[in-house]
């Protein structure tokens, strides 16, 4: 298929996952709710003065998105496979690869939603000076999220297909994220804490390496592990 | 449509196993253009795995098929455009409408949502008046119908039916059989999966018989006279 | 289409090229060693400290070359569809956390002794632990699918994005310790301790390849006997 076609595939899943998710809501509740719980929890767990530091909530919102964001994962391809609807997908003409591409994008509004309540959240309960970290914290949190999906996206449409998958996925998940966390978690905590001259901007060209690599890989093994 | 003088379907020894088990063990078939062909068996004897293979969903452990020359293995790309399936699972989703649900399988063929092809789709299979209702009350035989409107926004070359006539009513049964009737007019053929021949009769040319992973011809006239004799469990 | 079957031969448990390497490799680990506890010279402030590091440092160096093998035998999987690539991936995944699960225990044994710590977030270490659970959760996901198709095409997927990782994490750790730095990490290594690295690092090698020889063979007899099974199952109830 040419190459506008296959941009509306692509936006078609797009629209699909992200109006059937703004009706019925689910997904984003619980998210949402679970990850202000954890934030709060982490306040009591590391105690105000501790959770304050630009260094230490950083950690914990990076934490909180991951797992708050691991939920949802799963269920993007659920909502496919319990109706039958993953077949029907593969089988349209076309590039089974835009599939892949729609979800990735529907689950970054999805996480990027999720994350922005965090950093609110985060914000108040422990005093982030989240407006002086300026832009910057903007790319950063993008980043971030755009490389998390991408991977979580792609062992979700693997470990979704199988039993024991809400353990399965984060075991596969996690430790190929360790690098986007520490990059993550080192740059907010660099803009949070005013540290300018930092290591912010190596950070961030880590996340872009990051992001570019994974986004290629799994966009050309998709296709290995959607088609039967 | 490409190569005239290939038939719509041609299978040999085609054979899938599930780990260790194998349902399909070396199936030969070959489907002219212009048939409507009925492919019975009992629960559990292949049918839809067959037709899944055929469909390029599932491909097989052994064996080549060609779907109007065109390999399914090799070349699904190519294939998928003249294959449409009506399955057991319609895929449809429940949160969107059921003009949403076509214009979504408008745009998944890569086309644009026009609103009126959408609208005669819906027409044609007698959903005008839920046209804005939200699937998830609609009943089975109102799914098929909806699923049946998506396959007639794009008609295929091949049609595959997955029981069609199950958990359908008689209009939808009339609707179904003038549909495959009008694919095999058109020079493509149709293939009905189906335990109950009966209600296929109308449109129905030929029969063969998925028993113990392999295909044999029936004898469809009999068929029709006696329909519980062939099938087991119905 | 069904890639390449794989039938194995009528060989025996291991044969003898396999037993006769294993018994090379294994004095030879040995050998390494010892030499490396008698020829280095014990340092001042680290005491025995050197000795992890003739652990982990070849066993790390080796663990990347066991993921490169899966790297390119899945790459291959993914593009011929030879079913021999896949366990041979599998093997060399296998051989690779057995191995960098021995590094990461003698490692924390020894540095228990050294530092009274069971671990130390130098980048080494952390990075080796990060890619040992990769490689787990590449055998653990292999281990929940039973379709053996599914599992090549799906564990050839990770196995590649796993190695990809290799060096963004060794990178990442690397930079990240470097900020946090407390203790001095030991980077440079005076020549006296080469010899010794050399050594261990080449003694790690055999190892491996023993390893993934070993458990490839078996890999492939026992995929034969499936496919001999699947054959019969195929051919049985033919005419019933």
């Amino acid at each position: 298929m040419s190459r506008p076609g296959e941009w509306t595939r692509v936006r078609a899943i797009l629209w699909k996952d992200l109006v059937t998710e703004w009706r019925t809501r689910t997904s984003f509740n619980a998210a949402a709710f679970l990850a202000a719980l954890i934030v709060l929890l982490f306040g009591f767990a590391l105690g105000p003065d501790r959770v304050t530091a630009g260094a230490v909530s950083a950690g914990v919102v990076w934490m909180t998105l991951l797992f708050a964001g691991v939920l949802t994962f799963n269920r993007a391809w659920e909502r496919e496979i319990e109706n039958g609807a993953l077949e029907a997908l593969v089988l349209y003409p076309g590039d089974v690869r835009s599939i892949f591409v729609g979800k990735v994008l529907a689950n970054v509004v999805f996480l990027l939603a999720v994350g922005a309540l965090v950093i609110v959240v985060a914000g108040i309960l422990y005093g982030l000076p989240v407006r002086e970290a300026g832009p910057l914290l903007v790319v950063v949190f993008v980043l971030g999220i755009v490389g998390f999906v991408t991977l979580g996206t792609f062992y979700a449409a693997m470990a979704s297909r199988l039993r024991a998958r809400e353990v399965l996925l984060p075991l596969l998940l996690f430790p190929m994220l360790v690098p986007l966390l520490l990059a993550a978690v080192e740059a907010t905590a660099a803009l949070l804490t005013g540290d300018l001259l930092g290591n912010a901007p190596q950070w961030i060209r880590l996340l872009i390496v990051f992001d570019v690599v994974f986004a290629v890989a799994t966009y050309f093994a998709f296709e290995f592990v959607i088609e039967e | 449509m490409s190569a005239p003088h290939e038939p719509a379907l041609a299978l040999e020894g085609i054979a899938r196993r599930f780990g260790r088990r194998w349902v399909l063990r070396g199936v030969d078939f070959t489907v002219a253009r212009g048939s409507v062909v009925a492919l019975c068996g009992r629960n559990g004897s292949g049918k839809t795995t067959l037709l899944r293979i055929i469909s390029t969903a599932l491909t097989a452990t052994r064996g080549t098929g060609r779907a109007f020359g065109l390999d399914l293995a090799r070349d699904r790309g190519a294939v998928r455009p003249l294959v449409g399936m009506l399955a057991h699972h319609a895929g449809l989703y429940d949160d969107l409408t059921a003009s949403e649900n076509l214009a979504f399988s408008l745009r998944m063929n890569g086309e644009r949502t026009e609103p009126a092809r959408v609208a005669q789709a819906l027409e044609e299979t007698g959903l005008r008046h839920d046209a804005n209702e939200s699937v998830r009350g609609f009943s089975a035989g109102m799914r098929r119908r909806l699923a049946l409107a998506r396959l007639l926004l794009r008609p295929p070359a091949l049609l595959l039916l997955d029981e069609p006539y199950a958990s359908f009513d008689m209009d939808g049964i009339t609707l179904v059989n003038a549909f495959a009737a009008r694919i095999a007019q058109k020079g493509g053929a149709v293939l009905v999966a189906t335990h109950d021949v009966a209600r296929g009769a109308a449109v129905l040319q030929r029969a063969v018989l998925l028993e113990s992973g392999r295909l044999v011809p029936m004898d469809l006239a009999a068929a029709l006279a006696a329909p519980a004799a062939i099938n087991g469990d119905g | 289409m069904e890639a390449q079957r794989s039938t194995g031969g009528t060989a025996t448990v291991l044969p003898r090229w396999i037993l006769g390497f294993g018994a090379f490799a294994i004095l030879f680990f040995m050998a390494s060693q010892v030499t490396a506890f008698t020829i280095s010279p014990a340092e001042r402030d680290m005491g025995n400290l050197q000795k992890i590091l003739y652990v982990h440092v070849p066993a790390a160096w080796i663990s990347m070359v066991s993921y490169f093998l899966v790297f390119v035998a899945s790459i291959g999987y993914l593009w011929r569809g030879r079913e021999r690539l896949d366990l041979f991936a599998a093997s060399a995944a296998e051989a690779g956390v057995v191995l960098t699960g021995l590094t990461l225990a003698l490692g924390s044994i020894w540095g228990r002794s050294t530092w009274g710590t069971w671990w130390e977030w130098d980048p080494r270490l952390t990075s080796t632990a990060v890619l040992f659970l990769v490689f787990v959760g590449y055998l653990s996901l292999r281990g929940f699918i039973e379709d053996d198709v599914r599992r090549a095409r799906w564990s050839a997927a990770i196995g590649i994005l796993g190695f990809l990782n290799v060096i963004i994490v060794y990178y990442s750790v690397q930079w990240w310790r470097g900020i946090h730095q407390t203790q001095s990490s030991p980077e440079t290594l005076s020549p006296m301790y080469t010899l010794g690295l050399r050594m261990n690092a080449f003694a790690f090698l055999f190892l491996m390849i023993l390893f993934v020889s070993v458990r490839y063979h078996t890999a492939v007899l026992e995929r034969g006997a499936e496919a001999r099974e699947e054959e019969e199952a195929l051919a049985g109830a033919a005419h019933v």
